[in-house]
């Protein structure tokens, strides 16, 4: 580790005060690494728990899914999607930046992720307001319209004698205003913590490379989370 | 530090192919593809997903334990997704009902 000094500026890693707890930086630097993920596993367990509802609903009322599906804002839930991965790229070029310990570079790009963070949650909040506009928020429902299905019917969901299941709409929107809200949420929190992290890192010594790496390892969890929520939302009914 | 490590050329290629995967499963999904088009839109996802763990997150230039963890959550998922699906997939098995 030594022997990685280049110039004279020290690097961020060599610069990490090392834990009394810790014999070596690089087992406090795999022990943070580990750590986070055991915190991310909670994570991937706590949203797990929401797509369960979601397989629960999407297998008993696949035509309703399907249907509602097709009400939804697909250009700005892709263009969402492409924010989301740019920005997850842009996030780990700002840690392995930091690693050079280029850490006025790397301040630039966690301070870009933090942006397009915003504008992600921006869209996300123009979208609700559309959706809700059409009247799909849970609770307030307004019947749905069947949009371009062959052969008319109800969406083309059958109950067990044959007729039409009314009303279950409602569950997909419940589905999607409290998957994509609680993303939301997490999405918010990650740019507070970039913002803070961009501006801390201006200076060489200002923050443990570590804390970098694990805010990155939460950003691209959020966007993990999104790669499912994006198909399973909003392309799960076709158009053409 | 681990005998290979992420390059930003590396992470500018898994950034293409993300693009690319975003693209084609827009496209797939505007299509009837019938019971296929949601295992198509998962399997892409899937793609996905495990080039952002593996190289965004560093899972391949880490340590094996980091691997297990990862692996662990996802595990998990699978049997609380099998678990609860055994139920409502059998529901319908039995006659007289």
């Amino acid at each position: 580790m030594d022997d990685e000094r280049i110039g004279p500026t020290k690097n961020v890693r060599e610069t990490e005060r090392l834990h009394s707890h810790f014999v070596t930086r690089e087992q406090q630097e795999d022990a943070a690494t580990l750590g986070m993920w055991v915190f991310l596993a909670t994570e991937v367990l706590f949203f797990g728990a929401i797509f369960m509802g979601y397989t629960y609903v999407r297998w008993s009322y696949p035509g309703v899914v399907e249907e509602a599906s097709r009400h939804l804002e697909i250009v700005l839930g892709s263009i969402n999607t492409g924010v989301l991965l740019t920005s997850s790229f842009i996030m780990a070029a700002g840690v392995l930046l930091a690693e050079q310990g280029r850490h006025r570079a790397a301040a630039l790009a966690l301070a870009v992720t933090a942006l397009m963070g915003v504008v992600f949650l921006v869209i996300k909040g123009t979208e609700y307001s559309m959706v809700i506009g059409e009247g799909y928020l849970p609770g307030f429902t307004a019947q749905l319209e069947p949009v371009s299905r062959p052969g008319g019917g109800y969406y083309g969901a059958l109950s067990e004698g044959g007729g039409p299941v009314p009303g279950h709409e409602e569950l997909f929107f419940w589905l999607y205003f409290v998957m994509t809200g609680l993303h939301a949420l997490h999405v918010a929190i990650g740019v507070i913590l970039l913002a803070g992290l961009a501006w801390l890192l201006r200076k060489p010594q200002g923050i443990s490379l570590n804390t970098v790496r694990n805010t990155g390892l939460y950003w691209h969890f959020v966007d993990l989370v999104w790669v499912f929520l994006f198909p399973l939302l909003y392309l799960a009914g076709h158009r053409l | 530090m681990h005998p290979s490590s992420p390059t930003l050329r590396t992470f500018a290629k898994v950034w293409g192919a993300l693009m690319v995967l975003l693209l084609l499963t827009i496209l797939a999904s505007q299509f009837d593809l019938g019971r296929l088009s949601l295992a198509v839109a998962l399997a892409i996802a899937v793609t996905k997903a495990a080039l952002i763990v593996m190289f965004f997150m560093h899972v391949r230039y880490g340590s094996r334990e980091v691997l297990v963890f990862a692996g662990a959550a996802y595990l998990w998922l699978a049997i609380l997704l099998v678990g609860v699906l055994y139920d409502y997939a059998s529901r319908n098995w039995l006659p007289g009902r």
